[in-house]
């Protein structure tokens, strides 16, 4: 198991256990987190699950591959510590991982 | 506007795969389909989002990408005939004396006996920046498409992003624009590397500009755009000015005006009874991922199996009097002549 803490725009925090094995996009919607839209489902093709990964925890969840770089072009007011959650595989290395909501996903 | 209203059996709303293989089901048991797609292609999100990615749980098909299984469905709708508005939107519906008449947003009319709602996760849109204040500017000086060049004639025009429409956009209305940037994010582009060429010549030759950043701020009085405020790469922010932006972010699904069409919904789905996938109301039928029901799954498959009860449903609203005998494709005669293979 892995807690995974998202955080909204206004602050509001919530906590949730996701499975190694899940993407961190699985985890947010199966707990109903709002603002994680993902409307394709997971297969990396929207970008409507971006979020901002905390400084501490960016070198743990790696940096975007070409594909999922090229569809956070099509995100809003990306950042350095942009990514697209669905592509953030869930392991026990992350347990404890922190990531923003950003204020709108389009 | 066009005048003349067409007439047919069925009008399906969706060309994704689920509302393709409507047109096969509906053609067997004798009933003529219009298909109307907002997109200017047949494959609904097949098309639009994993044109080439594949997907594995297809019956029969060990792996297909999206692009193909669409191509493999028009191969085997073609005996059936259907006609295709693309790049439409059907805006209204009303009901007639026994059947319905759909509008689309350019204004075509047709009237059927019944309608099937295959629209998917809705129908596709441009994504809208979340910049405030952008509402007022659009149409007049934000455009999320292009359909008349005139707009940009002789005007400053600002286009945002890095795939394949803003960079043939900018390469077509170099020459239109009084001046032209391009806004992206990164050096890099998802666009086809032929493309980004050119328009790196385009700025050699000083015709116009390309700059890195994103858009802040919009600014301007009325509906009339003056600048935008960009971050730049560095972080720093710079005001550009711009007349006309065009934003390209990809699509978006919206459920869009399926929903004042008097039908019941749930969280934005329709529900329907899985013996004709029908919804509350009597011949508009939905089917594929627009539709809800106790262990609804969002499979492609499951679109198929529902469309081929919807048909036997439909047959009724088009040929009342006659009963509906069922047949199978490998030994009815019938059958096979209709599929032109006999």
């Amino acid at each position: 198991m892995a807690r995974i803490t998202f955080i909204q725009n206004d602050g509001t925090e919530r906590v949730v256990e996701a499975e190694p094995g899940m993407t961190v996009m699985e985890a947010a919607v199966k707990n109903n987190i709002p603002g994680i839209a993902a409307e394709c489902g997971g297969a990396c093709a929207c970008a409507t699950c971006h979020v901002y990964v905390e400084d501490a925890w960016r070198e743990a969840t790696g940096s975007p591959e070409q594909m999922e770089e090229d569809m956070l072009d099509f995100a809003f007011d990306v950042r350095p510590a942009s990514r697209l959650s669905c592509q953030i595989k869930v392991t026990e290395a992350l347990d404890g991982l922190v990531v923003r909501i950003p204020e709108k996903q389009f | 506007m066009s005048e003349t209203v067409i007439k047919t059996d069925a009008v399906i709303v969706g060309a994704g795969p689920v509302g393709l293989f409507a047109v096969f089901e509906l053609g067997l048991v004798d009933i003529k389909a219009h298909v109307v797609d907002i997109l200017d292609r047949p494959g609904g999100q097949c098309a639009e989002l994993y044109p080439e990615k594949p997907i594995y749980d297809i019956p029969g098909l060990t792996v297909v990408t999206g692009q193909e299984l669409t191509d493999r469905l028009m191969d085997q709708i073609k005996p059936f005939g259907a006609e295709f508005h693309f790049n439409q939107r059907v805006e209204s519906l009303e009901r007639l004396d026994g059947g319905f008449r759909l509008t689309t947003d350019d204004g075509t009319a047709l009237e059927c006996k019944l309608v099937v709602i295959a629209a998917g996760g809705g129908s596709f849109t441009p994504k809208r920046p979340p910049l405030p204040g952008i509402e007022q500017y659009e149409g007049t000086s934000v455009f999320y498409s292009v359909r008349k060049m005139e707009h940009f004639k002789d005007r400053d025009v600002l286009i945002v992003g890095g795939g394949d429409s803003a960079l043939d956009w900018t390469l077509n209305l170099a020459p239109v624009a009084k001046s032209l940037t391009l806004l992206h994010r990164r050096g890099e582009f998802r666009a086809a590397p032929a493309s980004v060429q050119k328009m790196f010549d385009l700025v050699e030759k000083g015709d116009i500009s390309f700059k890195l950043g994103q858009v802040t701020e919009l600014h301007g009085e009325g509906e009339k755009l003056r600048s935008v405020t960009v971050k730049g790469a560095d972080g720093a922010t710079f005001e550009q000015p711009a007349e006309v932006m065009l934003p390209f972010f990809g699509l978006t699904m919206k459920l869009g005006p399926v929903a004042d069409w008097g039908i019941n919904l749930h969280e934005n789905l329709i529900p329907v009874d899985t013996a004709k996938f029908e919804t509350s109301e009597q011949g508009i039928f939905a089917i594929g991922d627009i539709n809800t029901y106790p262990g609804k799954l969002k499979l492609i498959l499951s679109g198929f199996h529902e469309a081929a009860l919807m048909a036997q449903q439909a047959h009724k609203y088009v040929y009342p009097d006659k009963k509906l005998i069922f047949q199978y494709t490998t030994s009815s005669t019938s059958l096979q002549k209709k599929l032109g293979v006999k």
